[in-house]
């Protein structure tokens, strides 16, 4: 069923749509199609490719310090995910309960997100060698330190997001279900695992989703944090990706083939754990 | 009401989080108080507070200013902000609406690729979208505006258009029933009730360009234009000692208007995180 104001405002698309349509092919049809040609080809700029088959994708997962990137990043998502939910749920829990000046903690916990990643990663640095070098030690002496350091700094940024998130999620929890339980008497602990998280659901998705391809696309924070140091050991996909674009010459089409299986990475992910999360919600 | 919202000894949890916010701004505190002392002092010791020699007064806001032009970083970053900004909110609503009441093959084929679009990371686009822009001269502040309308128009078109599919046709229908042309429909009725989303996406959006780093960094033309966070970068320079002094300068700069923009529109910024946290 076409509707009349439907078809009188199709023959304005040239208005209404083609500016949006027309960005979009430069700024992303376009680079993606050309990403994925170029991937199986040798070039030094984008109109020099000259095909090359598969080799750049042998080359990426032949690639030691692209295999490393692999394990940081993927190591570093599954803790930041599971912090800065378990944490951010257990705030949001305490600041929709009755407490003073739960609205000022909401506001200070959230702040962080509003600081771009260049700035938090020099805020950080300057704390955490701050710290270490009370034991002679800085952020680049291991990159163990370097994990931890980007694992706190992210906790900090992301967890008041997280927070505003939840708090949504549990202002509108039907109150008469909790009510309901606690006439039939449910304890603490079942109310929380029985009927709040179950209906929390959504929002549990929503964040769980947000903070994993955060953890994965990290770069920024990555970048002026570490800089890869020691020799590239506390390095994120992102960052090798980047890396192998701008700082090995002749290498931009393992670094295309590498931004490609990145990109399946996150996009399987995303889908995967959107359906494992989808199918553990329940309707009140 | 009922007893859940109710905790035990409500006194101790406020003092709890009341340390914990502290705990949780200390970062920053530590960057305004370093930003006073001599750069030698701020390595060997980040925890002192600044005093006798080891205090410089404004010293370090001058030099930072100088080296890295702050003011002009600034302006360039606020223009393009601002730019962006506009232009997505009045690209993407239109396009939104497009979208949703047109409704045909090419409208849902669109709607899709935009969906897409919200699930690719930026490396996979990087290397060719910087190419592209700089062949097209897009690598002056204007440009990047447009650059950011195409790359950013996935996570707007996707919330505009779930906003819209909530509107009842009928007024419109009866707004060109009295005669109202297709445009004025749009600019009278839908963006009126579009507005809180109309907030929410520019605060959403805006939080993302205002600290982009990746994207500038590629495109702009760096000798002539550099956002503020490409301007912190460039601060350490490539394997040269950083000036501490200066950067911690710069940070507190760049901290300063986002926790006044903060304080001025938190309804609004609490607003837009929730309007982006609908489900894909």
């Amino acid at each position: 069923m076409i509707s009349m104001v439907g078809k009188a405002i199709r023959r304005w698309w040239a208005l209404f749509a083609l500016p949006t349509f027309a960005a979009f092919i430069i700024g992303f049809v376009v680079p993606f199609i050309m990403g994925v040609y170029l991937s199986f080809c040798e070039f030094t700029t984008v109109t020099d490719g000259e095909w090359v088959g598969l080799k750049n994708y042998g080359k990426a997962l032949q690639d030691k310090e692209f295999l490393h990137a692999l394990g940081f990043s993927t190591a570093f998502t599954i803790v930041t995910t599971i912090v800065i939910n378990v944490v951010a749920f257990a705030i949001a829990y305490m600041l929709t309960k009755a407490i003073k000046g739960s609205n000022l903690f909401r506001s200070v916990f959230f702040m962080p997100n509003l600081i771009g990643g260049i700035i938090l990663g020099y805020i950080w640095l300057l704390l955490l060698n701050g710290i270490l070098a009370h034991w002679g030690k800085a952020l680049t002496y291991s990159a163990t330190y370097g994990f931890w350091g980007l694992v706190i700094l992210v906790c900090w940024q992301q967890i008041g997001y997280m927070m505003i998130i939840y708090i949504a999620g549990m202002q509108s929890l039907p109150t008469d279900v909790l009510e309901a339980a606690q006439v039939d008497g449910a304890n603490g602990t079942q109310t929380m695992f029985k009927i709040i998280i179950p209906l929390m659901m959504p929002s549990i998705t929503v964040c769980s989703f947000l903070t994993v391809t955060n953890g994965f696309k990290l770069y920024d924070q990555n970048l002026a944090l570490t800089n890869g140091a020691p020799s590239n050991m506390s390095e994120g996909l992102a960052m090798n990706i980047t890396r192998t674009f701008y700082g090995r010459m002749g290498w931009e089409g393992v670094g295309q083939a590498k931004a490609v299986l990145f990109f399946i990475l996150v996009a399987v992910i995303a889908l995967l754990q959107n359906k494992l999360t989808t199918s553990k919600e329940v309707a009140a | 009401m009922t007893d859940n919202n109710k905790v035990k000894h409500p006194a101790l949890w406020t003092t709890l989080f009341g340390i914990v916010s502290l705990a949780w701004i200390f970062p920053i505190v530590l960057v305004i108080i370093n930003s006073f002392k001599q750069k030698a002092y701020i390595s060997a010791n980040a925890f002192s507070i600044p005093s006798g020699k080891a205090f410089v007064g404004l010293e370090n806001y001058t030099r930072g200013i100088e080296t890295t032009n702050f003011f002009a970083s600034f302006g360039w970053t606020l223009l393009i902000t601002v730019g962006s900004v506009i232009l997505i909110l009045l690209c993407t609503s239109m396009c939104a609406w497009w979208i949703v009441r047109v409704n045909n093959w090419a409208a849902k084929l669109l709607y899709t690729l935009f969906l897409f679009n919200m699930i690719v990371p930026f490396q996979m686009v990087m290397f060719t979208l910087s190419k592209l822009a700089d062949m097209l001269k897009l690598n002056t502040p204007w440009g990047l505006c447009i650059v950011y309308l195409g790359f950013g128009a996935g996570l707007a078109v996707f919330i505009f258009t779930g906003v819209i599919k909530g509107i009842p046709q009928e007024l419109e229908e009866s707004a060109m029933i009295d005669g109202a042309n297709v445009p004025r429909i749009f600019f009278q009725i839908v963006v009126p009730i579009m507005k809180p989303s109309i907030v929410s996406v520019a605060i959403l959006e805006a939080m993302w360009i205002w600290n982009d780093y990746l994207l500038p960094y590629l495109t702009l033309d760096l000798g002539k234009y550099k956002t503020i966070s490409v301007a912190v970068q460039y601060l350490k320079g490539g394997y040269g000692s950083v000036d501490m002094g200066a950067m911690m300068a710069c940070l507190v700069l760049a901290i300063i208007p986002i926790i006044v923009f903060y304080l001025v529109c938190q309804k609004y910024i609490v607003k837009g995180v929730m309007a982006g946290a609908v489900k894909g």
